[in-house]
C-alpha cells in the first residue's frame, strides 16, 4: 500500500500553508483510485440540480464510503531499513518502527520514512571516479586535501567519513543541510588534528590514532548540533607528502635502503674474509705443529741411532772406531780422484797442475 | 433539494474561510504573524495555527540550525605570516521578531554574519602566531572567535552555535617556500642516510681487514713458537744423546759428514801418505807383535 514515502526534494512535509490546495499530493492515495473517482462522480451527479430524483440515502452512503477510504489511507508501511517519522500538522509527534503502521490520514498527519540503516559516505580531499570522470580513478581536490601540520609542513590527506542516521527526528528537523554539515565538520576536525601532529608520525604510524581522534571530534561537533547523525568510521585513503616534494620523500626511503644495502654488503665482505683468515691461520698452525713433530721425530731417530752405535762402540772402542773410520774412508775415497804426495820422497816440486786435475789422472811422479 | 442548494454553498464558503484562516507551522519552522506588516504574534512551536484571513499574513523562518560558509579570508598572523582562513558557522534564529526586524531574511543574515565572522577572525588571529594556531590552542581560538561573533549576532536575534576554522592554509607563495624547505630537509636526510651507510660499510670492512691481519699474525706467532719448541726439543734430544761421549760424537759426526759431502765424481783430493788411512801404506805396516 502506498504511504507517505515521498521524502525527497525541498519540501517533503505538509503542503505550503495558505498556498496549494493539497490536491496534487501523491503520498496519501487511497488503495483504489478508480473506485474512488467513480464514487465521487456518482456523488457529484447526485448533487447536480435537475438530475435524477435524489434521495439522501446514496448521498449518505457515498459520504460514508469516502470517509472509510480516507481512513484507510492512513495505513503505511515502514521498510526494515527505514524509520517512520509522524508529523501532525507539521509537528513531529512520534517515530515508528518497521512494519505496517497507521497514522491519522492527511491532512492531519503525514509520514516520512528516511532510510536509517544506510551507511552514507563523504569523501574529503578527493572525488570518486564517478564524480570526477578521470581515468585514474580518483580526482584530487588540493584545496581540501592539502593541510598544514604542527611543524609547519604540508601534507596531502584524502579521507572518507561514513555515517548513518542515528535519530531520524533530529536528522530531519534540527539541521539545515546535514551532508554539508558532516563535510564541514570532517574538514575542520581533520585539520585540527593534523595541526596538532608532526609530519612524520602522520605519514607513518599515526594514521589509526588520527582516524579515531578525528571521528571523535566530528561526532562531538555533530552531537553539539543535535544533528541525529552517527559517524561510524573515518578512513584515511591517503596520507602523503604533497606532489611537489614526494620525490624527495621517496629518495629518503631509497637512501635508507641504500644505507642498509651498504651495511649488508660490508657485512657480507667481513663474513667472507674473516672465516677465510681463520682457515689460513689454522693451516699455518697445523704446518708449524707438523714441523715440530717432524723435527723432534727426526732428532729422536737420529739420537737413538747414535746411541745404538755408541753402545757398540763403548764395548770395543778402538776397534769400532778404526772400523768406522776405514769404512767411511773406503766409501769416500772410492769415487774420488786422489793425489797422494809423500813428503819424504823429497826433491819433488809439489807442482800441481791444478787445471788438469779434473781431466787426467795424475799418478804419483815417483 | 432546496436545502442542498443553500447548504452546500454555505459549507463551501465556511470551509474556504477555515482553510484561509488555518496554517501549518512545520517542525523545521517558526513563524511571525503580520498584520499589515505589523508583527502581531510569534509562533515557535510547530502545529496548526490560526490567523485572520486577508488581514494577517505569515512569515516563516527556519527553526533548524542553519549553516553559513564564510568566504576565505586572508589573515596576517602576529608573526607576519599570512594565512588564508576559511571558516564556517552554524547558527540558529532564537528571536524571530528581532531577526525579522533587523535582517529580514536568511540571505541578508548570512552576508551580515560573514562580515562579522571574518572581521572577528582577523582580529583574534592577528594577535596569534601561526605556531599557536597550529597547536592545541586552535580550539581555544575558535571559542574566542565564536564568543565575539555571538555578542554581535545577538542583535539580530541569532545565536551562534559554532564557529570553526575549516581551513587555515598558507598562500601559494608561502606554500612554495614550505615545499622548498620540506624538499631540502628530505635531501639532507637522504644524504645523511647514504653517508651513514658508507660510514658503516667502511667501518665494517676495515674492522674485518684488521681482524684478518690479527688472526694471521697471531697464527704466525704461534707457529714460530711451535717451530722453536720443536727445534729446542731436537737440540735437547741431541745434546742428551751426544753428550754421552762428545769425543765419539765428533768422530761419528765427522764420518757422517765426510760421507755426505765428499761423495761425487768431481772431487779431487791430495792426500799425504802420512794420514792414518795410509798408516799401513808406507812403513811395512805390519803389526809388530
Amino acid at each position: 500500500m502506498a504511504n507517505g514515502n515521498d521524502f525527497k526534494g525541498g519540501s517533503p512535509w505538509g503542503s505550503p500553508p495558505g498556498g496549494g490546495n493539497g490536491s496534487g499530493r501523491g503520498g496519501q492515495r487511497p488503495p483504489n483510485i478508480d473506485e474512488v473517482i467513480e464514487k465521487i462522480q456518482k456523488l457529484i451527479s447526485n448533487f447536480i440540480p435537475g438530475g435524477k430524483k435524489g434521495g439522501t440515502r446514496p448521498f449518505v452512503f457515498g459520504l460514508i464510503l469516502l470517509v472509510v477510504v480516507w481512513a484507510f489511507s492512513g495505513l503505511y508501511r515502514v521498510l526494515p531499513d527505514e524509520q517512520g517519522v509522524v508529523l501532525r500538522f507539521g509537528k513531529f509527534v512520534s517515530t515508528t518502527q518497521p512494519g505496517l503502521n497507521y497514522h491519522i490520514p492527511y491532512p492531519v498527519e503525514t509520514v516520512l520514512t528516511p532510510k536509517v540503516t544506510k551507511v552514507n559516505r563523504i569523501d574529503v580531499g578527493f572525488r570518486a571516479a564517478s564524480d570526477s570522470g578521470r581515468s585514474s580513478g580518483v580526482g584530487d581536490v588540493p584545496e581540501e586535501s592539502l593541510m598544514l601540520t604542527g611543524d609547519e609542513n604540508i601534507v596531502n590527506i584524502d579521507f572518507s567519513v561514513f555515517w548513518v542516521i542515528k535519530d531520524a527526528g533530529n536528522f530531519l528537523f534540527r539541521i539545515q543541510s546535514p551532508i554539508e554539515t558532516v563535510k564541514a565538520a570532517s574538514e575542520t576536525a581533520m585539520r585540527e588534528v593534523i595541526a596538532k601532529n608532526r609530519l612524520q608520525p602522520i605519514l607513518t604510524k599515526g594514521r589509526s590514532t588520527i582516524e579515531i581522534e578525528v571521528q571523535e571530534i566530528i561526532q562531538s561537533i555533530l552531537d553539539e548540533y543535535q544533528s541525529g547523525i552517527q559517524v561510524t568510521q573515518v578512513q584515511t585513503q591517503k596520507a602523503d607528502p604533497p606532489d611537489q616534494v614526494i620525490d624527495a620523500f621517496r629518495d629518503v626511503q631509497a637512501a635508507r635502503a641504500d644505507m642498509v644495502r651498504s651495511k649488508n654488503e660490508a657485512e657480507a665482505y667481513a663474513n667472507d674474509v674473516i672465516p677465510r683468515a681463520r682457515g689460513d691461520a689454522a693451516k699455518i698452525l697445523q704446518e708449524a705443529e707438523a714441523y715440530k713433530k717432524q723435527v723432534v721425530a727426526a732428532a729422536e731417530g737420529e739420537a737413538s741411532r747414535f746411541l745404538a752405535i755408541y753402545n757398540e762402540y763403548a764395548k770395543a772402542k778402538t776397534v769400532t772406531q778404526e772400523r768406522m773410520y776405514l769404512e767411511t774412508m773406503e766409501k769416500v775415497l772410492a769415487d774420488i780422484d786422489k793425489v797422494i804426495i809423500d813428503k819424504k820422497a823429497g826433491g819433488v816440486v809439489p807442482y800441481l797442475p791444478l787445471p788438469d786435475l779434473g781431466k787426467k789422472k795424475v799418478s804419483n811422479t815417483q | 433539494m432546496k436545502l442542498n442548494r443553500i447548504l452546500i454553498p454555505i459549507i463551501i464558503v465556511i470551509g474556504f474561510a477555515i482553510y484561509l484562516s488555518l496554517f501549518v507551522v512545520k517542525e523545521i519552522n517558526q513563524a511571525i504573524v503580520l498584520q499589515f506588516g505589523d508583527p502581531k504574534k510569534v509562533i515557535v512551536e510547530p502545529g496548526l495555527q490560526v490567523k485572520i484571513p486577508f488581514i494577517q499574513n505569515v512569515v516563516f523562518l527556519d527553526r533548524r540550525i542553519l549553516n553559513l560558509d564564510a568566504p576565505p579570508e586572508e589573515v596576517i598572523a602576529s608573526d607576519q605570516k599570512r594565512l588564508i582562513v576559511d571558516a564556517y558557522a552554524r547558527f540558529k534564529i532564537i528571536d524571530p521578531l528581532k531577526f525579522y526586524i533587523s535582517v529580514g531574511d536568511e540571505r541578508v543574515a548570512r552576508s551580515r554574519l560573514s562580515t562579522i565572522i571574518n572581521s572577528r577572525i582577523r582580529s583574534v588571529l592577528g594577535k596569534q602566531s601561526l605556531a599557536n594556531l597550529l597547536s592545541e590552542d586552535r580550539s581555544k581560538q575558535m571559542a574566542l572567535i565564536q564568543e565575539g561573533v555571538n555578542t554581535e549576532a545577538e542583535n539580530f536575534g541569532i545565536q551562534i552555535i559554532d564557529v570553526r576554522i575549516k581551513r587555515a592554509d598558507l598562500p601559494q607563495a608561502n606554500s612554495e617556500a614550505i615545499y622548498k624547505r620540506m624538499q631540502t630537509e628530505r635531501e639532507r636526510e637522504a644524504k645523511e642516510f647514504r653517508a651513514k651507510g658508507a660510514e658503516m660499510a667502511v667501518t665494517i670492512t676495515s674492522t674485518a681487514d684488521k681482524e684478518v691481519t690479527v688472526i694471521l699474525a697471531n697464527a704466525k706467532k704461534q707457529s714460530e713458537i711451535m717451530k722453536g719448541e720443536g727445534d729446542g726439543q731436537r737440540n735437547k734430544i741431541f745434546a742428551n744423546a751426544f753428550g754421552r761421549d762428545p769425543e765419539f760424537f765428533a768422530f761419528y759426526r765427522a764420518m757422517q759428514a765426510y760421507e755426505k759431502s765428499l761423495i761425487g765424481g768431481d772431487t779431487s783430493l791430495i792426500l799425504s801418505p802420512d794420514s792414518d788411512f795410509f798408516k799401513f801404506f808406507g812403513n811395512a805396516g805390519l803389526i809388530k807383535n
